[in-house]
């Protein structure tokens, strides 16, 4: 009855929904749309000719043992990033929680660099760590590391991680700091009457009544390390040496705007695009149902 | 108050739209460009001098980003049906530009059809050969145009004690000696590794990068640098590798600081590195060319262009092409290129602007200027250093980069990198000659 007297007119609720439903379908499925066609065409960069290839593109893709390097060093890329990022922040958000002078200040400062773009990220990385100018690399050198990320691919990877990580350990120290903050005082003094130590505290009551929100950054962070790393990569790397830090995103970019290969490049972006709808699936699944106290 | 306000606005934009509408009359010439600090100023000059010499055309530059951004950009304004009039395109988009028929309007047939006075041979052919048809028939007007050299730190190479290197052998000898004399990070080294170690060695060297006239003949060339003189110089780099007499500096220009710096007294790089040489090198410094295998037949040859060039975009207007055209004449002015020459620091395109800045003594105190010029002219072009024309250069040169990264890092020999490098190159120039219209 209330419903009904409130929209008089059945086009009315359709009116008030249409901007938000134009944006969806314009700047989302559309685009969406357009990779999934391109994927089954060849093409060259000016679209003057195109021919359409049912599934070579991704067959091509599938034959290519570079592509599937390219996945594993993703999934290695994500999880070294988000596993080294959290355990971070949490370490740094466990610390900023007890009641300190001047935490507010601490909180403030830790959550600043969120603000910076990953391109500045890495030239920031790249001014200390560049194997001639970087001011880190005259340390790793006179401690006998031979640090030249140029030509070592471990290194370059390691470089990539470590800047990926910092740049997302803000974000992941905001939602834990909110998170432990969330937690009942009382639990904690009740283990402590039992007579649990500080550790003990922290691995069986402040880590499992957390896990909702570890498990949320979680998918978060990989998320962001499958595809917000782009311009650290484009910046610090471009992919090399060699191969060593080319991830699925940066090549969707190298093979598509560089190559020139759209059919390819579009076909990636469609594997790409269902890799997070299952993520984000397994996310909306996981984190509204199982992950509870 | 407020309507009010919005019937003032209205007034005076419909003024405004009075006073302009002549001028709507003058057909506007979009150019995009990748040029910044002061060789963007060189082209707003360049804009504005035209401009003002008639009152029929309207050149309008505008700046879109480093060279693969404004290609991409100029692309994507294609498929979307507004391209520029005029693109600035980098030498290794050529491929895509002139694969792109329809897309682009040839140079010469541009002229042709606007009735202008067009000379092929007052250019000189070093330049125009890497734009041209294999008929000799110009695609784009080039713009900015420079070669590789090999820049040295004369105060350093004095304390040393070691003689400005002519041959490859030599400047080994020297890097050794400099690395000895103190430089233990970087005996020497160079930029764009690519461009520098496969494709102006082998022309420098006349031996073939690819079959075909290196891509000029057609698409279906097929990349031919694991040769003997291409392999055995990227031995001797890992060997050198190894102690950092010789030190890689990246794949593009990102390691030019180590020159300016000091710590590499030899770099192999660009000639249009010459304006950040001036400004930050607190030492003695000169561009002398190439060094080059003194047992290689006919050794040096001539050096091949980098920079960019011109492509006017398809699709316009007869009355637009001809404003085009009288800008391309407008550029060709001897003493306009003698000008962009002096401000920018790229080459000169025509022989007569060459000879006047020779004769205004241009390059007496300033020899080094003159350097990548005596090398594109050392002699006639052959088959194998007229120019390059390889579909998805820019993608290539970073599958050979990535090759030439794993024989410096000790995970491949040369001879394995090269051959890697030349069979992935030639399963993208298959992709590449698919999808060229034909």
């Amino acid at each position: 009855m209330q419903k009904q007297a409130i929209f008089q007119s059945k086009l009315l609720p359709y009116a008030l929904v249409a901007p938000q439903l134009a944006i969806v379908l314009i700047f989302f499925y559309w685009p969406a749309l357009q990779a999934v066609i391109q994927s089954f065409l060849l093409q060259d960069a000016f679209g003057l000719s195109s021919t359409f290839v049912w599934f070579e593109n991704y067959i091509e893709l599938f034959k290519d043992a570079a592509y599937f390097e390219a996945i594993v060093r993703t999934f290695f890329f994500s999880f070294a990033i988000a596993v080294s990022s959290l355990s971070f922040a949490l370490l740094l958000a466990v610390m900023a929680d007890k009641p300190l002078r001047g935490s507010m200040l601490y909180r403030t400062l830790l959550i600043w660099p969120y603000a910076v773009a990953p391109p500045v990220v890495g030239v920031l990385w790249i001014f200390m760590l560049h194997p001639s100018l970087g001011v880190l690399s005259r340390y790793l050198r006179n401690m006998g590391i031979d640090w030249n990320p140029l030509l070592n691919g471990d290194q370059a990877a390691a470089l990539i991680i470590l800047a990926a990580a910092w740049k997302q350990i803000s974000y992941n120290f905001l939602f834990f700091l909110a998170g432990l903050q969330a937690i009942p005082k009382s639990v904690f003094e009740a283990a402590a009457i039992d007579g649990a130590r500080p550790m003990r505290r922290f691995w069986t009551v402040t880590f499992p009544l957390l896990s909702p929100t570890i498990f949320f950054l979680l998918v978060v962070n990989i998320v962001y390390a499958f595809f917000d790393t782009f311009g650290i990569i484009d910046t610090m790397t471009r992919g090399g040496p060699g191969t060593s830090t080319v991830t699925l995103v940066y090549k969707v970019y190298s093979d598509g705007l560089l190559g020139g290969n759209l059919g390819s490049s579009a076909a990636q972006s469609v594997i790409l695009m269902v890799m997070v709808i299952v993520l984000t699936g397994i996310q909306f699944r996981f984190v509204e149902r199982k992950v509870t106290y | 108050m407020a309507l009010r306000h919005f019937g003032a606005a209205a007034a005076v934009a419909i003024a405004v739209g009075m006073t302009t509408s002549p001028a709507m009359a003058v057909t506007e010439i979009q150019w995009w460009h990748a040029m910044t600090g002061a060789n963007n100023d060189v082209i707003v000059k360049l804009a504005t001098d035209f401009n003002a010499s008639q009152t029929d055309y309207k050149v309008i530059p505008t700046y879109k980003g480093n060279y693969p951004d404004t290609m991409n950009a100029g692309i994507a304004a294609f498929r979307a049906g507004n391209a520029p009039h005029i693109m600035q395109v980098f030498e290794v988009g050529t491929a895509t530009m002139m694969a792109a028929t329809g897309a682009v309007k040839p140079v010469y047939k541009l002229m042709a059809d606007a009735g202008e006075k067009f000379d092929p041979k007052i250019y000189l052919p070093a330049i125009t050969g890497y734009y041209s048809t294999s008929k000799g028939e110009m695609l784009s007007f080039p713009f900015n145009s420079s070669s590789t050299v090999m820049w040295v730190n004369l105060d350093e190479l004095k304390k040393a004690n070691v003689e400005i290197p002519k041959t490859w052998p030599e400047t080994f000898e020297a890097a050794k000696k400099l690395k000895a004399a103190g430089h233990d990070t970087c005996g020497f080294s160079g930029s764009w590794v690519t461009w520098v170690n496969l494709e102006q060695l082998s022309a420098w060297h006349n031996v073939p990068l690819a079959s075909k006239a290196n891509g000029l003949d057609g698409f279906d060339t097929v990349l031919e640098f694991n040769g003997p003189l291409q392999v055995k110089h990227l031995e001797t780099l890992v060997e050198l590798q190894k102690t950092k007499t010789y030190d890689y500096a990246g794949r593009t220009n990102t390691g030019e600081g180590r020159f300016t710096s000091g710590e590499c007294p030899i770099y192999l790089t660009s000639s249009a590195f010459f304006g950040n040489v001036k400004a930050q090198a607190k030492f003695n410094f000169t561009a002398v060319p190439m060094p080059y295998y003194p047992d290689a037949k006919g050794a040096p040859q001539n050096s091949i262009i980098g920079g960019a060039s011109l492509w006017v975009m398809g699709g316009k207007s007869a009355e637009e092409y001809k404003g085009v055209a009288k800008f391309l004449t407008f550029l060709s002015d001897t003493d306009r290129q003698v000008y962009i020459h002096k401000a920018s620091g790229y080459l000169p395109i025509t022989k007569a602007a060459y000879a006047k800045a020779k004769e205004e003594g241009f390059y007496k105190d300033q020899p080094y200027l003159e350097t990548p010029l005596l090398e594109l002219t050392n002699k006639e072009p052959t088959e194998n250093s007229r120019g390059l024309r390889l579909g998805n250069m820019v993608q290539l040169r970073d599958v050979w980069s990535e090759e030439i990264e794993q024989a410096l890092a000790g995970k491949k020999t040369a001879k394995q990198a090269l051959d890697a490098a030349v069979e992935r190159g030639n399963t993208m120039l298959r992709q590449f000659e698919k999808t060229a219209v034909k």
